[in-house]
């Protein structure tokens, strides 16, 4: 019922949201001069970077295959999806300060700002991600019909970060140390997942660890899907459903509970 | 449609005695609450029919928009209910929540949708919102680089753009120029005849007086007094003025209806170069008899006694009657009076000076400066200055024939058929 009434509102809503996402996609690059080429350039900046350092330099490889792009495209997978759910998580915890101007002194659903938060990260991703694509077919990499099953990981994987991102968003309005912890979490979040390097490296009694981190199971489909043209082990998933439907639930409670007061707060 | 119900409204915001008790509470709630709860509206109840408009009165703090937001729905309350029933357009404080980055234009479409409006609406409504903000090219601008009173203009357009069944006007509008805001009213009226219900908060009572038929006079967070303007308004700067060192020249002389012991100032300004001082400032409407409550055409006595700290030739005694916005309705002086130029004031005497005029003021409360003046200074210095020293009121009565603007002159009608 509640979660019904939420879509509802949302729907009524849906042209001051997608108004807000043009906006907000214009505005972050209006004062620049290449414009959404940064979109580009900043994730393409990072892959070149760590290629250079981990597969150059450092002779990473990835077992079994030897294309001359596999390391690129092993960490194109992890990387970019990675830079997905971490747009989401640091833009919707900040989300609510941001817009504190807004809550303020205007009456509306206030749900309305972290979906705004998961299009925004979603345009910026499927740029990147559509570009990253057509490279895979230029260079005869494409992984055929097993592409397919990204999108349903793309969806547990987004309902995953933005339940988190509200949760973190909320406290963060009243502890502002959690945004800041956060930050700080989120950057050993990166290294304990499997992205730059593989999962294989690992000693054997680390390796077993890597279950209790959601992302990893998440990051590790992704890589088998488009380097090994694998179809992911479904199961292993599981833990990060749960985890994503316990979290939405915890969401939704907090932010319904301490929606009124949030605004005493900003 | 347009109704307004408040019941026991409060609202409380919780004050934590330091940053590690709110988690506390929140992690451990079996420990109870640790929070005290700082009130700042308490039992408010009222309720707004139709078409009404009411003025929400009250000094600096005493929980005027915090009321507006329990009744937009922007702040939550802590106990009671507000309910609304028709389409609200608020303007709580400056500029609507417009966003920095974005343009004029832009900012209105996103106000505009969450107005309730759809996007084909307000592509429609945009010519006219452009041309009531009047800001010209500055629309294409970001509202970072406008200035308060555009904002102001820009947010008032998009709110008003559509007519809603409730508007609610916090002190925004003062901010606009005046021709601005005379605008805004026309418009507001315009609305009101066609029955939206108009909440609005301001400081200026007359604007209440003229605009809403009742009024809620705010006071510490409790409804002081709730009913038709004119009496809520009197109660509102009686509370205002009413200091509590009534003159003992005043009191001596109480006599009806002249003494108003509510008129006293408490913002008077004083500044001069000390080579004199006004002792007592007082106004009587015939000789020795005390007043600040003045009908149309009485006479006005204005009396001050200056004493003299050092010698002084050459100088002037000057007045100035203004109103509360403090435009300048009659002053003179004594620059013309050979006798007061000439005439040098010995250290240590005193003198009164006196004024007799006769009133011609609208009905309206108005105040006084009074001054000694240095005239051969260039600039001329004062010798001691009080500004707005002395309050006094002008009632209406048979002789006002006054029905708008500042002054009352005698005036007579006659229709004559030709």
């Amino acid at each position: 019922m509640i979660k019904l009434g939420i879509l509802n509102v949302i729907w009524n809503y849906r042209g001051f949201i997608l108004s807000s996402v043009k906006r907000e996609f214009q505005t972050m690059y209006s004062n620049s001069l290449l414009g959404a080429a940064w979109t580009v350039l900043n994730p393409l900046a990072m892959i070149f970077i760590y290629t250079v350092i981990f597969s150059q330099l450092m002779r990473a490889k990835v077992e079994g295959i030897d294309s001359a792009f596999a390391y690129s495209i092993y960490l194109c997978a992890g990387i970019l999806t990675w830079g997905f759910f971490s747009e989401i998580i640091t833009r919707a915890q900040n989300v609510f300060l941001q817009h504190a101007n807004l809550i303020k002194k205007i009456s509306f659903p206030r749900i309305c700002l972290p979906i705004v938060v998961v299009l925004n990260a979603g345009v910026n991703f499927t740029i990147i991600f559509s570009l990253f694509t057509v490279f895979l077919i230029l260079s005869g990499n494409f992984p055929g019909w097993v592409f397919l099953a990204i999108f349903p990981l793309l969806l547990v994987q987004i309902i995953f970060s933005i339940a988190l991102g509200i949760i973190i968003g909320i406290l963060n309005v009243f502890f502002r140390d959690v945004g800041q912890f956060f930050n700080i979490f989120l950057q050993f979040w990166f290294w304990l997942t499997p992205i730059v390097y593989s999962g294989t490296v690992l000693p054997e009694n680390i390796r077993s660890l890597l279950v209790f981190n959601p992302m990893a199971a998440l990051i590790v489909a992704y890589q088998g899907i488009l380097l090994r043209r694998e179809w992911p082990q479904w199961e292993t998933l599981l833990p990060l459903v749960l985890i994503s439907v316990v979290l939405c639930a915890v969401g939704i409670r907090l932010f319904l509970k301490r929606a009124g007061e949030m605004v005493d707060e900003l | 449609m347009g109704t307004i119900r408040v019941t026991n409204l409060g609202k409380a915001y919780k004050q934590y005695p330091n940053r590690w008790s709110r988690l506390s509470e929140w992690l451990l709630p079996f420990r109870g609450s640790s929070h005290s709860l700082n009130w700042v509206l308490q039992d408010i109840n009222f309720r707004v029919d139709p078409g009404e408009a009411v003025g929400i009165i009250g000094i600096n703090g005493a929980g005027k928009s915090t009321l507006l937001k329990l009744i937009t729905g922007t702040a939550q309350p802590t106990t009671g209910e507000a309910h609304i029933a028709g389409r609200v357009a608020a303007m709580l404080e400056l500029g609507m929540g417009f966003h920095p980055d974005f343009t004029g234009r832009q900012n209105v479409f996103m106000a505009g949708q969450l107005l309730g409006l759809s996007v084909e609406e307000i592509a429609g409504l945009m010519l006219e919102i452009e041309a009531f903000a009047q800001i010209g090219e500055y629309i294409d601008q970001p509202v970072r680089v406008y200035s308060s009173g555009m904002q102001v203009r820009l947010a008032f357009s998009v709110a008003t753009a559509v007519r809603p069944d409730i508007l609610i006007v916090d002190e925004a509008l003062a901010v606009g120029d005046a021709a601005f805001q005379r605008k805004c009213f026309r418009r507001i009226e315009n609305f009101r005849e066609k029955g939206t219900t108009l909440l609005f908060v301001t400081h200026d009572v007359e604007t209440v007086k003229k605009l809403c038929a009742k009024a809620l006079f705010l006071h510490r967070g409790r409804v002081e007094a709730f009913g038709p303007a004119k009496i809520v308004c009197d109660a509102y700067e009686k509370s205002l003025f009413g200091g509590n060192n009534v003159s003992q020249k005043l009191t001596e002389h109480k006599t009806e209806p002249a003494v108003d012991p509510s008129l006293m100032n408490s913002c008077e300004l004083t500044y001069g170069d000390g080579r004199a001082v006004i002792e007592t400032i007082w106004l009587e409407s015939s000789e020795d008899r005390a007043a600040n409550v003045f009908g149309s055409s009485d006479s006005i006595i204005l009396k001050y006694r200056v004493r003299f700290i050092e010698s002084v030739t050459g100088i002037a005694f000057a007045f100035m009657i203004k109103t509360k916005d403090g435009v300048a309705l009659f002053g003179m002086d004594t620059a013309h009076v050979p006798e007061v130029q000439k005439r040098t004031f010995e250290a240590g005497s005193t003198v009164m000076a006196r004024f007799e005029l006769r009133n011609a003021f609208a009905p309206g409360t108005y105040y006084l400066n009074c001054g000694v003046r240095d005239d051969y200074g260039d600039p001329p210095v004062f010798l001691h200055r009080r500004v707005d020293a002395v309050l006094f009121r002008v009632r209406a009565d048979e002789k006002t024939s006054v029905k708008s603007g500042l002054i009352n002159t005698p005036a007579n009608f006659v229709v004559e058929d030709v």
